[in-house]
């Protein structure tokens, strides 16, 4: 059987990498996928604590936060394109109307 | 494994069933009538203020094996949820107006919302609060995005959004390395097994706190994770930014609080030094960058950045003092907001936004009323007696300094003192400067009912502020 600390350190990178391409890349959409690498590495690290505590509590909130981030891609993605439709882009750089 | 399934009590969660069907019931209401547009005003109104006679005669209970509680501090902040929520009621009916934004979705998603909040400061699992603060947030990205024609209102709503979700997934990696420590996501059961076990010098499980505490720090917008904060409120519709200063906030603050208090109270040793630094971060932050600010809706977004910290002050000592020092704030800081939103949307015309605080020059000339009721917030803001912004700052400070943090005390007293200058030049603008514009304010029927209420509560908590005060420190009790 593969240890938990193997699916702790895949979860962990897996981490890293959407934090690390959610601060460095300049598109919303790509953001956006970003965040659900993180949710996603969130999952992995549920699902493989759940299976090792013998628990049922990872499995449900891995299932919960699966719908909620779908519903939250939904939402996203409607902002995204009523934004394009005014800006006509979706590169953060460009939308900087609101500083100070 | 074992596997029953009981049908749980839904009793205790009457309040947030009906406020669902609430919800849905002002959708269909404007798709029968589309045209009728006070009606929906109303339905919120008398939804909320229902809920509020509902919830003061509730009884505490649990239900969901525990998941989800109804106790007097989840009561003390539902109130102050559905009170802001009144308050937004009645202020929105005139900037919608001007703003041309469509009904029906505004307040449905107002009151899904709130559902999201009442299940939030309800929840004792970290499942539940989860669910709970997407419920919140994920309404709250689409109403400051209401102003579809407005690229600033895009621009704002894109930005919370993705702000939102990488605070969510900061605070559910933080979730998930609790759970895989303790083997538990109820905060009781969490703090049972850290007071059984020797795990609290774990680095894992102070990397999980840490993560947590950060995801919470996002949704109340304390610093430094309060970066999204000025340019939400400057995007959003003013009446979303009124809503979303006061309301999500205290929900966010119930959270934390149950979370450092059931959760981890033997921790207390860690987290109070942490959270003095985010309070007194917040405060530098909030207080000087709000003096450079020529934009209201930005200087009361850094003002409320500030608010953050010196409501943080309370949880410091970790006793019942404070706690109900900062929930007696959070309840004060929702009239002097809300009214000092009120104004602004009270100078929003369909033309003009009035927005920057140069138009705030001789407002006592052409409209004494609102200049005077801007004075009296401006006033409970900075803190100055008799509003109740300083009875609420007078007890945070009192609180902590009993419990011996003085230095903290001594930084917030100067910040303090540093806000003063913004809130008041405000006031100078107003008196001192010549008007800019002819303009005479308009006043519709519930924009002056918020006004009215607001101004009663700064005033009237300020002279009387012991049922307040009596009332917070008795919803601790049990806790």
């Amino acid at each position: 059987m593969i240890p938990l600390s193997w699916y702790m350190a895949l979860a962990a990178i897996l981490f890293a990498i959407g934090t690390y391409g959610f601060l460095i890349r300049r598109n919303i959409i790509i953001m956006m996928l970003s965040i659900e690498l993180m949710l996603n590495a969130v999952n992995i690290n549920m699902v493989a604590m759940s299976h090792y505590l013998d628990s049922l509590t990872g499995h449900v909130f891995t299932l919960f936060i699966i719908t909620v981030a779908a519903a939250e891609a939904a939402i996203g993605l409607g902002l995204i394109i009523v934004l394009f439709r005014n800006k006509k882009s979706v590169y953060v750089d460009q939308i900087n109307e609101l500083k100070g | 494994m074992n596997m029953t399934f009981t049908m749980p009590a839904l009793g205790p969660l009457m309040p947030e069933i009906l406020l669902v069907c609430m919800a849905v019931f002002l959708i269909i209401v404007d798709l029968i009538y589309p045209r009728n547009r006070e009606l929906l005003t109303q339905i919120t109104l008398m939804a909320s203020v229902g809920l509020i006679a509902i919830l003061l005669n509730q009884d505490s209970a649990t239900t969901f094996g525990g998941m989800f509680i109804v106790d007097p501090y989840s009561i003390f902040f539902k109130i102050i949820c559905l009170g802001g929520t009144a308050i937004t009621a009645l202020l929105s009916r005139q900037y919608l107006d001007v703003e041309g934004i469509r009904e029906g979705e505004y307040y449905s998603l107002m009151m899904f919302s709130v559902v999201g909040m009442m299940v939030m400061v309800s929840a004792t699992d970290l499942i539940v609060v989860y669910l709970g603060l997407e419920l919140m947030a994920l309404s709250v990205y689409c109403l400051v995005g209401l102003l579809k024609s407005d690229s600033r209102s895009n621009e704002a709503a894109v930005k919370y959004f993705l702000m939102g979700g990488f605070s969510s997934a900061i605070l559910l990696f933080g979730i998930s390395l609790l759970y895989g420590l303790t083997g538990t996501t109820g905060l009781t059961e969490i703090a049972n097994y850290c007071s059984e076990t020797n795990i609290l010098a774990n680095p894992a499980l102070l990397a999980g706190f840490a993560l947590v505490l950060s995801g919470f720090c996002f949704k109340i917008g304390a610093a430094p994770f309060h970066f999204w904060t000025p340019d939400i409120y400057q995007g959003a519709p003013s009446s979303m930014s009124a809503f979303m200063s006061v309301v999500p906030k205290a929900a966010g603050f119930a959270v934390l609080g149950r979370f450092l208090i059931t959760g981890f109270p033997e921790l207390h040793g860690n987290w109070d030094m942490l959270i003095a630094a985010i309070a007194l971060l917040s405060m530098a932050i909030g207080n000087i960058v709000a003096l450079s600010q020529r934009n209201i809706k930005r200087m009361l977004a850094y003002s409320s950045i500030a608010h953050v910290g010196y409501a943080l002050l309370g949880f410091l000592p970790g006793t019942t003092e404070g706690y109900s020092a900062s929930m007696s704030y959070l309840f004060i800081y929702g009239f002097m907001n809300m009214g000092a939103f009120a104004i602004v949307i009270l100078f929003c015309t369909s033309d003009n936004r009035r927005e920057s605080l140069d138009d705030y020059k001789g407002l006592a000339k052409r409209n004494p009323i609102a200049a005077l009721l801007m004075l009296i917030f401006m006033f409970s803001l900075a803190g100055i007696p008799p509003t109740a912004g300083f009875i609420g700052k007078f007890y945070l400070l009192k609180s902590a300094l009993a419990a011996g943090y003085t230095y903290t005390v001594l930084i917030a007293l100067v910040f303090s003192a540093i806000s003063a200058y913004f809130y008041l030049r405000l006031v100078r603008y107003m008196y001192m400067e010549d008007p800019q514009d002819e303009f005479t304010a308009t006043y519709s029927p519930g924009l002056t009912a918020a006004l009215a209420i607001s101004t009663l509560g700064v005033i009237g908590i300020g002279i009387l502020p012991g049922s307040l005060l009596s009332w917070a420190s008795k919803a601790l009790i049990g806790l």
